[in-house]
């Protein structure tokens, strides 16, 4: 906080919990390869990823197993998604979609846990993650449809003097596609962190300590449902935004 | 700012540019591992699993499926076998009466012949009784008359005579 | 009580606060929407699961204005 501590008696530090620290103690600077918390928390969303999709159905019953089950409704949840969104043709990005969503997912849940570090709560990994989609989608967009590709900005259903107008929106649009993208995700996750550690500051003021955790609690439930629909809506925008890739003439 | 036991946090660390490097490298590190662990190792193995259960499904309905026609032929064979059984007791049924009948129509004949036989001696027997009777009275009749007369008019007629007269009378 | 303290630390605190006014709009943007899934989706039951996705899509567009909202006060607050 810019303010003084002490004044009110209240030491709320909301944004703490996202502060990056090498974790081996070192001489404190934070180099590219130094491993963070940032690593240990990634790490641990991976060590969860792999005990729910690949030792989760390691059985690969017919009958499925509670986690082979869970692995399986993810997969023909995610399957039917792009399946629907992008067509038959976008099932072929149907790995990178699982795995951008399947990361989230568990970035976001693992975050979620007391005292962890959440990675998606970061703008950089959150724009990394949108600007690796952005860069996919145009690329792609350009190999698939060549230069038809910016037929997308023209749009041809529109009065002639109009579409150049609609033109420099639709550009505009597109390229604020990455930015929305990222920090809807980040600040999203950033938010509810910072409103849970503000009411739990409150919590050292005896008489609002139980509203305060109550709060938490309602907030934390809060949380879980925004955790799992920002993953959902992450993944269902890239369906959308590679659907534009692959029929631009719409 | 407070510099306290604890470290805080200067601004938001979000736009601490410094540390981006760091989580940029770490983030995609962690992409890829679990991007290829998704493509090679979890999807294809939930896809063929998928795959499996509804081929094993399906293989299943199909399984039901010939079980159920089985059960329908088997019902008609069933529903076949009784109309022959019935139809083969309505024959034997007719059969043994036919039989029966001509049995009975044999036996009834041969009654009636007898019957027949039996009556026509019987018949025999009674004419004979019936004309040795006749012949009783016929006699006691002669007999009768001649007394009468020769009691009644004596000297008139001879016993010959009475005797046609009585006939004739028998006769009417 | 004396005011004390500079006029530029007022003026981010201010224009924070005044940044959240914002989110109420997203609030009533993201209410607009679900609420008129809502409505349809009881008229038209069975169309109704088709349309999700697309409610989704409708609310994090509405909410990612209120995310910016949100930025700005925090921008205004910490990195300005």
């Amino acid at each position: 906080m810019a303010t003084e501590d002490g004044g009110s008696g209240l030491n709320i530090h909301p944004m703490d919990q996202f502060l990056v620290k090498p974790l081996f103690g070192g001489d404190g600077t934070i180099g590219m390869f130094t491993i963070t918390n940032v690593t240990l928390w990634l790490a641990i969303a991976v060590v969860c990823i792999i005990a729910l999709m690949v030792l989760g159905t390691r059985g690969r019953a017919i009958v499925p197993s509670r986690s082979q089950s869970i692995a399986e409704v993810l997969y023909g949840f995610i399957h039917k998604m792009v399946e629907d969104t992008t067509g038959k043709d976008g099932l072929a990005y149907f790995p990178y979609i699982f795995t951008l969503f399947i990361f989230i997912l568990v970035a976001n849940f693992v975050g979620l846990l007391p005292k962890s570090f959440t990675t998606t709560s970061h703008i950089a990994v959150t724009a990394t993650l949108a600007m690796a989609v952005f860069l996919a989608v145009t690329v792609l967009g350009f190999v698939k449809n060549g230069a038809s590709f910016l037929s997308m900005f023209w749009v041809a259903s529109a009065p002639l003097a109009l579409r150049p107008i609609l033109a420099l929106i639709e550009v505009i649009s597109y390229f604020v596609r990455p930015v929305s993208h990222s920090i809807r995700l980040a600040g999203n996750m950033m938010a509810g962190h910072a409103v849970i550690k503000v009411f739990a500051g409150f919590a050292v003021v005896t008489w609002i300590a139980p509203a305060s955790i109550l709060a938490i609690t309602a907030i934390y439930a809060l949380e879980m449902l925004v955790v799992s629909i920002q993953a959902y809506v992450f993944t269902i925008l890239t369906c959308v935004y590679l659907k534009d890739a692959l029929h631009p003439h719409h | 700012m407070a510099t306290e036991t604890t470290e805080h946090a200067q601004g938001m660390p979000q736009l601490d540019f410094s540390t981006f490097p760091n989580q940029i490298f770490w983030l995609v590190v962690t992409l890829i591992v679990v991007y290829l662990l998704m493509s090679r190792v979890a999807l294809p193995r939930i896809a063929s699993v998928l795959a499996e259960r509804h081929g094993a499904i399906q293989s299943d309905l199909d399984k039901a499926e010939e079980m159920k026609a089985k059960a329908v032929e088997a019902e008609a064979a069933y529903n076949q076998a009784l109309v022959d059984a019935r139809a083969e007791a309505q024959t034997i049924v007719a059969d043994a009466r036919a039989e029966i009948q001509k049995d009975l129509d044999v036996a009834m004949a041969k009654a009636d012949a007898e019957i027949a036989a039996k009556s026509a001696e019987s018949a025999v027997a009674i004419k004979e009784i019936s004309d040795n009777a006749m012949d009783a009275v016929k006699e006691v009749a002669n007999d009768t008359a001649v007394e009468i007369v020769k009691a009644m008019m004596p000297g008139a007629g001879d016993a010959k005579s009475v005797k046609a007269a009585v006939t004739a009378r028998l006769k009417g | 009580m004396a005011i004390e303290g500079n006029i530029t630390e007022m003026g981010q605190l201010m224009g924070a606060g005044l940044a959240c006014i914002g989110m109420g709009g997203a609030a009533i943007g993201v209410g607009n929407v679900v609420g008129n899934y809502l409505s349809g989706a009881l008229r038209n039951p069975s169309a109704a699961a088709g349309q999700t996705a697309t409610m989704f899509i409708g609310i994090a567009f509405a909410e990612a204005l209120g995310i910016f909202s949100f930025l700005v006060a925090l921008l205004l607050m910490f990195a300005v």
